[in-house]
């Protein structure tokens, strides 16, 4: 026992001070925050200050084109030449000029000057209120009023409820996507840390120097202690890379989510009241929040997501998967010579990975599919498909079966592994095969 | 007292039998060759008393007990091909591998210490094994093969990849542990090495064990009743009078000195023969030529057909 200890030290010990393991603790945290913040950020409203001098030969805009809170629009009837050539020297970020021939369309009909690059939505915002008084134009034009088309014409937002067995409804908290990134993430991790087990071993082979450790423990403690040791590793890359995550979100939502959250709530309870009032509700007195309804419900479901539950189930997942393909991984690697032969192998064990892989997907669109049920319950895909659907809340016996199953199916799995590695370790110069390593499993 | 017992035992592969009811003593205390061919099953039979196989059949006994888990602690073991982590020190490395045979931390540092002091290795603790010539290598193998003071030493080919002076410090760091008790099983192709070092030696060939027991013993068993001798004085007269005596198989002269070796015929001893020729002509030496262990593993290895050798070969 104590020996499994030693070599499970020894593992750890040379990949710790390894320097890509290192920076690789560090860099993915970063890169996984720093990815969900742009994202947040994308779905935010741009919020640049722009202050637009409008140059409008059509005279269709002025006192029509509104600008915002950060959109500041000034009329001039100066020239257009005039203008640009002073826009330098005035403060304003950029000159919008309307020909006098737009209402015909064309290309460059409109231009829009700038000095730093104005923004989509901002082009968006602009255009959009544009298109819309050169339509009411010409409705005009053609004596209809533009207020008949645009009352008998109304976008609607469809709020999703979901009504449980009790008949209550509770707030929707299907959030796929967030479910996908936690099973593509522990595809990554099983994939990566069972290469880890699967490089050792080889090296050990190729190295020539299993054969000493093998006359001093038995090649199954090897193995043990090698998947374990790796285990640990990868227990303390997440616990690393868990709280440099906490930190540095809690750090970005304190910037970027201040008043977001405090404009959820409000929108919170505006649709509670709708829930309660139904048809009697006056909707006039509401805020309107229609360009943030997206955003919101992104930012309802992540604070609906239990991270802990989600943490814990992935650590357990995790080790059960890891345990899972690490101890096939153990025995492919002890099964290869050189790292060229090792694809053969190798293949065939990525595709029930990969197979997760795409059910999870599915996870996204179809959460409730039998597909992914027993996806999540078969242990070869189980450890990724389970966590894509875990952030949507999984029955507790259907989680507890899936670990029962994936730990059990471990345990036949390294002691088929460990007959095929204390024979494939100290085969050398033959080209193995599935046959071959099929073999393996009957020797005494 | 035999340190190993070892009693029909036997060990098969799917296709190809290892070991074929191969029995041997090894004598405590003694340096032990096993030698054989490629392929004969040395290794085979090594890595059973290692422990790192077990056998189809038959049973293993260390010192009268059956050999067990126990027993791995008293077994240092050499293998052919042998490695270590190249980025791993030497010194990590080494206490690593001597923590594994059980020893403790503080114990293996100062025995490795004491050994790295003896081989000149001084400064190479912090080194890292890829900044090692093989030489190098081989020596850290040697001592952390030895450092917990096994009762049984197993070296496999000890001296492949060594320059002679390295091989000459390995040589009499083996006798020097067999004077201190321990017992050292040597295989290896190096006849040379075998006659210089072993008291006991078995020769597997084709997984059967075909002949053990004391070098010496040996050597006895395949006395051919040759001998040479050299005399000066008349060729002519020294043939005639060993006419009855026995043949002769080779003739050289130099000088006004003749060598002549030859094989004494059934029933004649050396002094018969001496009687012979004495009167005829002045003797200088006469000497038995015993067959060196490199003639004996040829001669007990060839007369098994060659042709089917090659085509099994091929066939594997």
């Amino acid at each position: 026992m104590s020996k499994i200890g030693l070599i499970m030290g020894r593992e750890i010990k040379s990949k710790l001070t390894n320097k890509t393991f290192i920076i690789m603790t560090i860099l993915a945290p970063l890169l996984i925050t720093g990815f969900l913040a742009f994202i947040i950020k994308m779905s935010q409203s741009e919020k640049t200050e722009q202050s637009v001098l409008v140059v409008d030969d059509s005279k269709l805009f002025e006192d029509k084109l509104k600008g915002n809170e950060y959109i500041k629009l000034t009329f001039t009837s100066a020239k257009l030449e005039q203008a640009v050539n002073e826009f330098y020297k005035k403060n304003y970020t950029c000159v919008l000029w309307v020909s006098p021939t737009i209402i015909e369309g064309g290309a460059g009909a409109t231009k829009l000057f700038y000095k730093k690059s104005p923004g989509f939505a901002f082009q968006t915002f602009i255009k959009d209120q544009m298109e819309k008084i050169i339509y009411e134009n010409k409705l005009k034009a053609n004596n209809i009023d533009p207020n008949i088309i645009s009352n008998s014409r109304q976008s609607i937002k469809i709020i999703l409820e979901k009504v449980n067995d009790k008949g209550n409804t509770e707030e929707q908290s299907a959030f796929g996507f967030f479910g996908f990134i936690t099973g593509a993430l522990m595809f990554i991790f099983i994939l990566m840390y069972g290469m880890m087990v699967f490089r050792s071993v080889m090296e050990e082979k190729t190295n020539r120097i299993v054969e000493v450790i093998v006359s001093s423990v038995k090649p199954f403690e090897l193995m043990i202690g090698k998947i374990f040791g790796v285990a640990v590793l990868g227990l303390i890359q997440f616990v690393a890379m868990g709280i440099i995550t906490f930190l540095l979100s809690s750090i970005l939502s304190g910037v970027f989510l201040k008043d977001a959250y405090t404009q959820l709530d409000k929108f919170k309870e505006q649709q509670e009241m709708v829930k309660k009032n139904g048809s009697n509700t006056n909707f006039n007195s509401l805020e309107k929040f229609d360009d943030q309804v997206e955003f919101f419900e992104v930012l309802s479901k992540i604070k609906k997501i239990n991270f802990i539950e989600v943490f814990v189930c992935f650590v357990l997942y995790f080790i059960g998967g890891y345990l899972f393909y690490s101890s096939i991984m153990a025995a492919i690697g002890s099964a290869v010579d050189t790292e060229s032969d090792s694809q053969q192998f190798i293949t065939p064990v990525m595709i029930p990975l990969m197979l997760g892989y795409f059910i999870a997907s599915k996870t996204i669109l179809d959460p409730d599919s039998s597909i992914v049920f027993w996806g999540s319950l078969i242990p070869f895909t189980s450890p990724i498909v389970m966590m894509s659907r875990i952030a949507n809340g999984v029955p507790v016996w259907e989680i507890i079966t899936s670990l029962l199953l994936l730990f059990a199916s471990f345990i036949i799995m390294v002691w088929l592994a460990a007959k095929i590695y204390r024979t494939g370790i100290l085969m050398y110069g033959k080209k193995t095969n599935w046959r071959e390593i099929g073999k393996w499993l009957f020797y005494k | 007292m035999n340190i190993l017992q070892i009693n029909n035992v036997s060990k098969k592969y799917s296709q190809h039998i290892a070991l074929n009811n191969v029995s041997l003593s090894i004598p405590e205390k003694s340096i032990f060759g096993l030698l054989g061919p490629n392929g004969a099953g040395k290794t085979s039979l090594i890595r059973i008393i290692n422990q790192i196989t077990g056998p189809d059949t038959g049973e293993i006994f260390f010192k009268n007990e059956k050999l067990s888990q126990k027993h791995i602690e008293k077994i240092g073991y050499l293998p052919e091909e042998r490695g270590l982590y190249k980025k791993m020190t030497v010194g990590e490395q080494a206490l690593y591998l001597a923590q594994l045979k059980g020893l403790k931390k503080n114990d293996a540092k100062k025995k490795l210490l004491y050994w790295f002091e003896k081989f000149e290795m001084g400064g190479w603790w912090k080194k890292k094994i890829e900044e090692l010539s093989k030489g190098m290598q081989q020596k850290v193998q040697f001592i952390v093969t030895v450092l917990h003071e096994p009762e049984l030493i197993i070296l496999d080919e000890p001296f492949s990849g060594f320059d002679p002076i390295n091989a000459q410090l390995i040589k009499n760091e083996i006798i020097e542990l067999q004077k201190k008790g321990s017992t050292i099983i040597f295989s290896t192709h190096n006849m040379g090495s075998v006659e210089e070092l072993c008291n006991n030696i078995a020769l597997i060939n084709k997984s059967e064990k075909i002949l053990d027991g004391s070098v010496n013993e040996i050597k006895k068993q395949h006395r051919t009743n040759t001998y040479k001798i050299a005399f000066k004085g008349n060729v002519m007269g020294f043939a005639n009078a060993l006419w009855t005596g026995g043949e002769v198989l080779e003739k050289i002269t130099e000088d006004d000195t003749h060598y002549f070796t030859i094989k004494l015929a059934k029933n004649i001893t050396s002094n018969q023969v001496l009687q012979l020729i004495l009167p005829t002509c002045e003797i200088v030496s006469f000497n038995e030529i015993i067959p060196n262990m490199n003639d004996i593993f040829i001669s007990n290895v060839k007369p098994i057909n060659n042709t089917t050798q090659i085509n099994n070969a091929f066939t594997e």
